[in-house]
């Protein structure tokens, strides 16, 4: 009996780990160190109506426990992802969630339209957090009634069930994550990156062409589990939570949080076999902590005590 | 086949101001197919820093499973690096990328190869098999100042040699490519790594020639998944076409992408 399955709208899931969108590309590079079938689901790259280049390069920036990233959406556009990557995923017994980005409403209507009816995609996320893209692409994600348009928009022509990417860059994350439920969302996805940004000692210049860009990595864990304790509460939508997460620990602390899924971002860059090595030490975690099925773990942190038999570990 | 492992330290010394010469033993060196590739190394056993560094290969020894790589100690991790002692273990993910090609050179033909700084150390890989396979080879090596200089008798055992540093202080004054425009005789191949600049100045002279230059860029997984170190292609500079460094190259061909 597997303890690690988890049902969410759209998504049957052998087990609750899948890479985060823009940490894995389509898929391809990964699949030459590992079986791609091992994974739960895959998040893949954000996906926009025409091709990006993105930002120019530095792109990337260390800081502590954490790193800096305006990629820029760089990706090879709808029609490349429909006709090219989605096909070449068929190959594998896995769920694809598809990232859809866009800087106009209508963006995000069309890919979202197309890419939905992908026989492999069987969720989006909608990406109305990425901070690297300058057209207007911030309100989707910080305005709530912004976002709940866009929500309902997308929800209209989606053939499959929306989850939607907030971003922590906000004051009140709850009613970003309440009004997004109210647009019909099926599920959230949360945290994206929060803004930061490192200046060269030298230069005296910021590190990033870009200047600022998303901070990822374990830096970000503790914001990430804050917002998922608080946002878990107050809507009835599941959340796939994201954020630093390293090893079967932080997973488990997820869905303390109140995390129904998670995905592994930035920790595929410094291990590229992290996602089989955490599903593979999920269940010895389990053993220890006297736990049958890792959905008896979600919301633990503010479910009443007595609901969980924890002392018979 | 790109491998994850724990290499371990059979040598580590400081052979020039702050430049290291690390060599390590496992398996993973079988799987080094070419001069120029590179391992991405994780430096510390937690997580500051977070992401590998990149480090081009040096030398390959098949038998003895074992590798060299030489670095400079420049920021906080490479200085993490330079503390490991003979013994300890190294976090190699590797090799990666594609390097130099041996084979565009024909036996008794001259290359010519061209290595500024850091970027000296992949072409010595690259020298041993071309000698060995009978091409002439020829270095031209520049650096910063003579404390700085490192391998000069390393590659001398292999052919010419040449040295320039800025200052003068070892071998010509000026750079390389103030020896390259020097040198005597025909040249079939030009190899090169090194600073930007210089791979520019040599695209723009040399353009004519076959010439083959190394990349550096900053990269995060170094196996082309997180599009950090992407550059546009020489055909296309200002529309969508890319290459990455770390996985299309880091070795291009001249006039391939835009430097």
């Amino acid at each position: 009996m597997s303890r690690l399955n988890i049902e969410l709208p759209g998504l049957s899931l052998k087990n609750p780990i899948m890479p985060a969108s823009g940490c894995f590309g389509f898929g391809r590079e990964f699949s030459q160190l590992y079986d791609l079938n091992l994974l739960g689901s895959i998040m893949i790259k954000a996906t926009t109506k025409e091709p990006r280049f993105g930002n120019p390069t530095p792109r990337v920036a260390e800081t502590s426990a954490g790193m800096l990233n305006a990629i820029g959406l760089q990706n090879p556009g709808l029609h490349k992802v429909m006709s090219e990557e989605l096909p070449w995923l068929e190959q594998f017994n896995l769920p694809v969630i598809a990232n859809v980005a866009g800087s106009k409403e209508e963006d995000y209507i069309e890919v979202a339209r197309e890419i939905s009816q992908a026989p492999n995609v069987h969720a989006l996320e909608l990406n109305i957090s990425c901070p690297n893209v300058k057209e207007g692409g911030i309100a989707f994600g910080t305005i709530p009634e912004v976002a709940k348009n866009l929500t309902k928009r997308v929800k209209e022509v989606s053939q499959v069930p929306v989850y939607v990417k907030l971003s922590p860059n906000v004051s009140n994350i709850v009613e970003m994550a309440k009004a997004v439920e109210d647009g019909g969302a099926d599920g959230l996805t949360m945290i994206n990156t929060l803004l930061g940004m490192r200046i060269d000692l030298k230069t005296g210049k910021p590190v990033l062409a870009n200047k600022s860009g998303g901070l990822s990595g374990p830096a970000i864990k503790p914001v990430a589990i804050r917002m998922i304790h608080e946002v878990s509460r107050a809507v009835s939508i599941p959340i796939i939570g994201m954020g630093g997460i390293q090893d079967a620990s932080d997973v488990i602390e997820y869905f303390y949080a109140g995390a129904s899924a998670v995905a592994v971002g930035t920790a595929n860059f410094t291990d590229p076999f992290v996602c089989p090595k955490i599903i593979e030490e999920l269940p010895l975690l389990l053993d220890q902590l006297g736990i049958g099925h890792i959905s008896e773990c979600r919301g633990r942190s503010w479910k009443a005590n007595e609901l969980f038999a924890h002392n018979r570990a | 086949m790109i491998k994850n492992e724990k290499l371990s330290v059979v040598s580590h010394k400081e052979i020039a101001s702050r430049i290291f010469e690390l060599t390590l033993s496992g398996e993973l060196v079988s799987e080094m197919k070419q001069p120029g590739q590179f391992v991405h190394i994780k430096v510390s056993n937690g997580m500051d820093p977070l992401l590998r560094r990149p480090i081009s290969i040096c030398s390959i020894n098949r038998e003895m499973k074992q590798f060299t790589m030489i670095y400079r100690s420049e920021g906080r991790g490479t200085a993490l690096l330079a503390k490991k002692e003979s013994g300890q273990e190294v976090d190699v993910l590797g090799p990666l990328g594609n390097g130099f090609s041996e084979h565009e050179v024909k036996p008794g033909e001259t290359a010519v190869l061209v290595g500024g700084g850091i970027g000296v150390p992949p072409l010595y890989e690259l020298s041993r098999r071309l000698k060995k396979n009978g091409v002439h080879v020829v270095h031209i090596l520049g650096f910063q100042t003579k404390d700085a200089v490192f391998y000069e008798e390393e590659f001398k055992r292999l052919g010419e040699t040449y040295v320039a540093t800025a200052d003068g202080t070892n071998g010509t004054k000026g750079f390389v490519t103030d020896v390259l425009e020097k040198l005597e005789g025909s040249i079939d191949v030009i190899y090169s790594c090194g600073p930007t600049p210089m791979l520019k100045a040599l695209e723009q002279k040399y353009s004519h020639k076959k010439l083959f230059l190394s990349l550096e860029e900053r990269m995060g997984c170094g196996i082309g998944a997180c599009f950090a170190c992407v550059c546009h292609t020489a055909d296309d500079p200002q529309g969508v076409s890319y290459k990455k460094v770390c996985s299309d190259g880091p070795v291009f061909r001249a006039g391939e992408v835009l430097l």
